[in-house]
């Protein structure tokens, strides 16, 4: 028995997000807010993490998802990168997203 | 009660009390309900889909053994048309081909499999049930291959707390995405089986500090969720996330309850789905609304800055060792009642044989409704 075939997925600009098989959102009628849903836990996502997850298809790209927010909120690439980048890292160890 | 009552989010169904294991540490009320107490079909799809009116976005389906009814798959299906997550909780022993991947089909969106030790000697011997660790992990390996996610609990106690580091091999092996080292709660043949369940204070604290390690270690790679025993916590946990707050469990025969225990506090009376809708059980269930929220709290809860933290612990652990449901749970360190839980841990490890075998077991059968002296 050995981990050592299993590593830490760590962000590159490459990387194509992807939500988890057993992660997925849907928007509840009865709370009338977008739920996060997964093993145990319910998130509710605020409305930038929305827009990031909603780009987490397995066809964009980091850098194209960054651009695309950029556009979106008339915001510097540059500055939305780490925050972009961050949350990416933080929701694949969470085992929401595959990178 | 002066805040709104939102809607429930987590609904745990516990489906049938049969079960092919008879784990002393089983959290289900001593005196189980035979199969023809059972809610039959039309009852539980009735019920889900009231569920999903009303709120609830995830479902775990649990016993007992889940997979012994035979309509899990229509269930499972009912469920997934409303969008409602489904967990299915199962101890993984003689599951008929192709019931995996029927379930897969139908919407199913997690597994939950249990192992009650690290490796087979220990499986059988706290399940009392022969063969039942080969059984797990084709079970797990089942579930891979049809492309569900998986996560391995594993129940700790004194019997297999040492098991600790091979359960997260044990789990990383079989491509688990988490893990649950949960300490068992003392409720129902686990409460009934103290004496021989409780750990030592030393491998307690060797324990927390291997899970940590390994949290650590395997951030990104599996993740471990740790449920820290009670009797030895400073702070009690917030036990369903708050009585009757955003969860409630189903017992076999349609009877709802604020958590799986609820039924030792006998001062409470449940209504049974089909008697009442389930909106009105949620909503004006006189159980339901014993402990909401924080009105009925006594001191030291009563003015404590934690009271919307911890909700006041296990009403049941309260109802248990302090005889008083509205007590603060003892497991707190402002309970005039704290000093119990140590002295409880003391008297189950004095009276511990240097043999460690669990000859002192009471294993969980159907049948048995001997009361738990406590």
């Amino acid at each position: 028995m050995t981990h050592a075939s299993r590593v830490r997925a760590v962000v590159s600009m490459q990387s194509r997000p992807i939500l988890k098989s057993h992660a997925r959102l849907q928007y509840d009628t009865v709370r009338e807010a977008w739920a996060l849903l997964s093993p145990e836990r319910v998130f509710w996502p605020n409305e930038v993490s929305l827009d990031i997850l909603r780009l987490c298809d397995g066809r964009h790209s980091v850098a194209q998802m960054i651009s695309l927010l950029a556009d979106q909120y008339a915001a510097d690439e540059a500055e939305i990168a780490p925050d972009v980048t961050g949350f990416l890292q933080e929701w694949s160890d969470k085992f929401l997203v595959t990178l | 009660m002066n805040e709104p009552v939102l809607p429930p989010i987590g609904m745990l169904a516990e489906l049938t009390h049969r079960c092919p294991l008879q784990c002393a540490y089983c959290s289900n009320p001593v005196e189980l309900l035979k199969a023809n107490r059972e809610m039959d079909t039309a009852g539980w799809l009735s019920l889900f889909e009231q569920a999903a009116d009303l709120g609830v976005l995830q479902v775990h389906l649990s016993g007992g053994e889940p997979t012994l009814r035979a309509d899990l798959g229509e269930l499972i299906a009912c469920l997934a048309r409303r969008g409602v997550y489904t967990n299915l909780i199962t101890a993984g022993v003689g599951i008929a081909d192709g019931r995996i991947e029927a379930w897969a089909d139908a919407g199913l969106d997690h597994i939950q499999l249990s192992f009650q030790g690290a490796f087979a000697a220990t499986t059988e011997k706290i399940g009392n049930s022969r063969g039942a660790h080969e059984k797990k992990l084709e079970t797990a390996r089942r579930v891979r291959a049809a492309g569900l996610p998986l996560t391995i609990n594993a129940p700790i106690h004194r019997h297999n707390m040492e098991e600790v580091p091979d359960f997260i091999e044990l789990a990383l092996s079989l491509g688990a995405e988490r893990l649950e080292i949960a300490n068992v709660q003392y409720a129902g043949w686990a409460l009934l089986n103290r004496k021989a369940l409780m750990p030592e204070r030393e491998a307690v604290e060797r324990q927390v500090q291997i899970v940590e390690e390994a949290q650590e270690r395997l951030r990104g790679i599996m993740t471990i969720d740790f449920v820290t025993p009670d009797y030895f916590a400073i702070y009690p946990k917030p036990c369903m996330g708050g009585w009757a707050r955003d969860a409630f469990m189903v017992a076999p025969d349609g009877t709802v309850l604020p958590c799986h225990a609820a039924g030792t506090i006998k001062s409470l009376h449940f209504e049974r789905f089909g008697d009442w809708s389930l909106s009105r059980i949620w909503h004006e269930s006189s159980a339901f609304n014993a402990f909401r929220g924080t009105s009925w709290m006594q001191e030291p809860c009563r003015r404590c800055e934690r009271q919307e933290i911890d909700w006041g612990g296990c009403r049941c652990q309260a109802m248990a060792i302090a005889g008083d449901a509205a007590a603060t749970d003892p497991a707190c360190i402002k309970s005039p009642l704290h000093a119990r839980m140590g002295a409880l841990i003391n008297e189950a490890i004095s009276t511990k044989t240097a043999d460690t075998t669990p000859d002192a077991f009471t294993y969980r059968r159907i049948g048995r409704v001997t009361e738990p002296m406590v």
